[in-house]
């Protein structure tokens, strides 16, 4: 069961490499339209991401014939690479579960199988997004870089063979505790996702045509961009106030105090107070969006250094990582 | 004209300006402090100010790693030290900056506070004369309604309504405020938490070994380290008395352990003995005091046979280094052997010291360094012995876990042979004194606390909670109709349109009071309920903000 999960694993990062190409395709194909006018290209790709019917019109410029092709073959392209995602969702989620099965237990006793779950909550709750909002696919580049990137790294740095729980793990409190932190995390790191394109995105809008904002030619308008940005925080934040109040409640169980600066606390409260302030700076009229934005990107960084910097370099009491 | 007005002014008012520029300074610098923008430099301070914390090994989480600091750092240790860089979340600065925080939050609560109390008597405002400014506008036809039956709909909404002839004005979503507040209050009653369960908590680490002859009892003279909160006095701790009696551990395999249990006889005073087991995820609750378990290990027990012929025997608890196999480190120390029966002196050249290894699982070859399993499959003791002067009597406070090394190093205490003892096995030394190792006892560490703040921190953080998801979900928002009869001819806009006999003409307007991408739908929504779901007579939810620069759901796409 274990070693079905590791080739799952390896299966899930290939359909993701896949489902990358294929975004990247549409991405190709979409900046290959004529030049507009760049008034001309602000409405169309608001408007033309939607990959619908929406796309003729979008530009009147260039001959209709090829357009139409090359849009329609950008469309295909983006399609394929949302189904190949699912797929690769279903095979990320069937190495999570066997996992689990494979140890006996939730699939969250050290790094890599944490790693594992989050990053298939960012994936589903993307695919969810994606649901209800279809204009956002060309997000998904994105979404499937950091996947591609993150499952890699698991695997190959962070990988450990199954065991049992500690026995400080041994509590309804690791379920409560790292199913919310798992979650929360996962839908911050989808959050990032559209904060990094507004950012890209709103500086193009506001006519920067350097590096990183010409990437941003193909992407949906700023402001939906941004709103996104918010709600999938503004969702995430009491989860993760709920995980880290559930982790209190649990350390006062284990080690004898709610609170006690161990690094993870640390940082966790760090994460928090970054967030708070986004947050707070979202709804204050006179901080401008994207200073706000990038106080949730700030966020993002501070959750990775819990993640990733703190089981690496400092050593406390949440020791489980399974990392040396 | 200017000059006969200004004269006599300047010497009346200037001792009057005084006053009122200290106060106007005070008064811009608590505007200061209570605005958002130094609350949100106040909270990303706190955070800049947590990190050393989690860089640097802080005193109140590992003691020892600060003292490993000051020995690998000797210049930089003391620096960082003066600035309170080994205790952070107790320093000046660290403090500074979370009582400006919350200084600024109280500012900000209480005129929030005395605006919502007020929103929440006054009635929803009155309809503004011309509702087709507003972001959402709306007119139907030929509806069979009222300004009652409007009403009732929206109060089967829920929605807080005032009729005024035949105006309808409503408005939703006060919880927003509500919770709001609630969030921020309860974070000042976490502080207040933390702060009680600091005054008056107190906290003690033990290392217990099995037995009845090593009962502990609550007092401050019995814990290797304890700190009590400033209100808390030595004879305020709670008496109560543990005795191991039984420690259980099993483990896997690959030695990584799956379960301990203590279990303890407890006596309390006024109460029966009785006996209780605990683990790592449930403490043992005593009234006023918690038990954790925070660790184990083994006791080897050593018996020594002085040249003398004297015996004496004990067992001396051996600290585990984190490695899973349990090898403990420590130090047998007997500093009162060698007496010589003749003249009953002590001489204190001749005491005695073992250092070195306890391994419950010994290797079946040398090298004798690392157990390969954490039971105790062929417990060993690696040992060098010392003999001379171990320094105790200097009156400085060593450790009962490791040997005085100053006295090594000048020679007055002398290192005389090594060996590996398995269990049962007696080692003679030079002076023909003999050391046996006899056996082991189980030990665990314990530390017991008490929190009186942890009440309070819980119920706040759950207030916090559900407070946070009113601020966040919560959205305000106004809706006012003008419900104009049929046939009395004064529609409330000329352009709207006129009116149909045998029916009343709904004039609709909307507000969404804070950032709310759905109120276009749930607009749409109530005037189809209001009009009895008749047939449109124009389309609804005609949102002037929708394509605004902030851009809603809509105007995404
Ligand atoms: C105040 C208390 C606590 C806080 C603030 C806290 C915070 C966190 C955070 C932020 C994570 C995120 C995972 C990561 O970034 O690596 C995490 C994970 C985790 N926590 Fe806690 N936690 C607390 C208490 C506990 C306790 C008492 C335990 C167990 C005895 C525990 C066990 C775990 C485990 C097993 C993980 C996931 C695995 C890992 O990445 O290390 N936590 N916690």
């Amino acid at each position: 069961m274990s070693a079905l999960s590791d080739q799952l694993v390896t299966f899930a990062i290939l359909a993701y490499l896949v489902a990358m190409i294929c975004h990247a395709v549409e991405y190709a194909l979409g900046n290959a339209r004529a030049v507009a006018p760049p008034a001309r290209e602000l409405v169309g790709a608001g408007v033309g991401g939607a990959g619908g019917p929406v796309d003729a019109p979008a530009a009147p410029v260039a001959p209709p014939a090829r357009v139409g092709r090359s849009a329609e073959r950008a469309r295909l392209a983006g399609l394929v690479a949302v189904w190949i995602t699912v797929l690769a969702a279903a095979l990320h989620l069937a190495a999570t579960v066997t996992r689990g099965i494979a140890a006996d237990r939730m699939p969250w006793g050290n790094m890599y199988e944490f790693v594992l779950t989050v990053s298939f909550i960012g994936t589903a709750a993307w695919l969810g997004v994606l649901w209800k909002r279809p204009t956002l696919r060309r997000l998904g580049l994105f979404l499937t870089l950091v996947m591609v990137l993150l499952l890699a790294f698991a695997e190959l740095k962070l990988f450990v063979e199954v065991v049992p729980l500690m026995p400080a793990l041994r509590s309804y409190w690791f379920i409560v505790h790292v199913s919310t932190i798992s979650f929360s995390s996962g839908i911050f790191l989808l959050g990032a996702v559209p904060a990094i394109a507004f950012l890209i995105r709103n500086g193009y809008e506001q006519g920067k045509r350097g590096f990183p904002y010409t990437l941003a030619k193909r992407l949906p308008a700023a402001a939906g961009l941004e709103r996104l940005t918010f709600t999938l925080h503004a969702f995430a934040f009491p989860v993760f106030t709920f995980a880290v109040i559930a982790g209190a409640i649990w350390a006062e169980a284990a080690w004898g105090r709610p609170w006690g600066w161990d690094p993870k606390e640390t940082w966790a409260f760090i994460s928090w107070v970054v967030y708070a302030g986004y947050l707070h700076a979202r709804a204050t009229p006179s901080v401008r969006r994207n200073v706000a934005t990038w106080l949730a990107i700030l966020g993002f960084l501070t959750m990775l250094m819990n993640l990733f910097g703190v089981n690496f370099f400092f050593t406390g009491l949440h020791s489980y990582a399974g990392v040396n | 004209m200017t000059i006969v007005k200004d004269r006599p002014v300047p010497p009346a008012e200037a001792p009057r300006r005084r006053p009122n520029r200290a106060l106007a300074l005070l008064r811009n610098s608590w505007r200061q402090l209570t605005s958002m923008r130094t609350a949100l430099i106040l909270l990303f301070l706190l955070a800049v100010a947590a990190i050393p914390g989690s860089v640097l090994p802080q005193r109140g989480v590992n003691a020892e790693k600060v003292d490993q600091y000051f020995v690998d750092h000797p210049e930089l240790a003391p620096k960082l030290d003066r600035i309170g860089a080994f205790e952070v979340f107790g320093s000046v600065w660290f403090s500074a900056i979370y009582l400006l925080l919350f200084a600024s939050l109280i500012g900000c609560i209480l005129p929030r506070l005395r605006d919502h109390v007020r929103a929440l008597r006054t009635k929803p405002p009155a309809a503004p004369k011309r509702l087709n400014r507003l972001p959402q506008h709306a007119v139907r036809t030929g509806v069979a309604t009222d300004a009652e039956a409007v009403a009732a709909e929206l109060r089967r909404r829920r929605w807080r309504v005032v009729v005024r002839g035949t105006e309808v004005s409503a408005e939703k979503g006060y919880l927003k405020e509500t919770g709001n507040l609630l969030f921020h209050t309860s974070l000042i009653a976490v502080l207040i938490g933390v702060a009680l369960g600091s005054w008056y908590g107190w906290h003690g680490n033990k290392l217990l070994v099995a037995g009845d002859d090593k009962a502990f009892c609550n007092t401050r003279q019995q814990y290797a380290e304890a700190k009590l909160g400033p209100q808390v006095d030595s004879a305020d701790l709670p008496p109560f008395c543990l005795t191991l009696n039984h420690f259980d551990a099993r483990f896997l395999p690959s030695g990584q352990p799956e379960f301990y249990r203590a279990t303890v006889d407890v006596e309390e005073d006024g109460r029966a003995s009785r006996t209780e087991t605990f683990s790592v995820n449930s403490p043992l609750r005593l009234g006023d005091a918690n038990v954790y378990l925070l660790g184990h290990g083994y006791a080897p027990v050593l018996r020594y046979t002085d040249r003398y012929g004297k015996t004496q025997t004990n067992d001396f608890p051996f600290l585990t280094s984190g490695d899973a196999t349990l090898t403990s480190e420590g130090v047998a120390a007997f500093p009162d052997v060698n007496v010589d029966p003749k003249t009953g002196k002590r001489d204190s050249n001749l005491q005695v010291a073992f250092e070195g290894l306890y391994l419950p699982t010994a290797p079946q070859q040398a090298p004798f360094t690392r157990s390969e399993f954490p039971t105790e499959g062929n417990p060993a003791v690696v040992l060098v012995a010392y003999r001379g002067n171990l320094g105790m009597d200097a009156g400085i406070p060593g450790s009962v876990y490791e040997l005085d090394q100053r006295q090594v190093t000048n020679g007055k205490l002398k290192q005389v042979g090594d060996k590996k003892l398995a269990m049962g096995e007696k080692w003679t030394l030079d002076d023909g004194s003999v050391l046996e190792f006899v056996g082991t006892k189980p030990y665990i560490t314990l530390s017991v606390r008490h929190d009186p703040g942890s009440t309070l921190l819980l119920g706040s953080s759950a207030v916090l909670l559900v407070g946070l998801m009113g601020s966040l979900f919560g959205r305000r928002r106004r809706v006012w109709f003008r419900v104009t009869p049929a046939g009395s001819g004064e529609a409330a806009d000329p352009a709207d349109g006129s009116p149909t006999s045998g029916s009343s003409l709904v004039e609709a307007g909307g507000l969404p009071r804070t950032d709310y991408p759905g109120f276009a739908d749930e607009f749409a929504q109530l005037v189809a309920a209001v009009s009895g779901n008749g047939e449109p007579g124009e389309r609804a939810g005609e949102s002037r903000d929708a394509r605004g620069p902030a851009g809603t759901r809509e105007g995404a796409e």
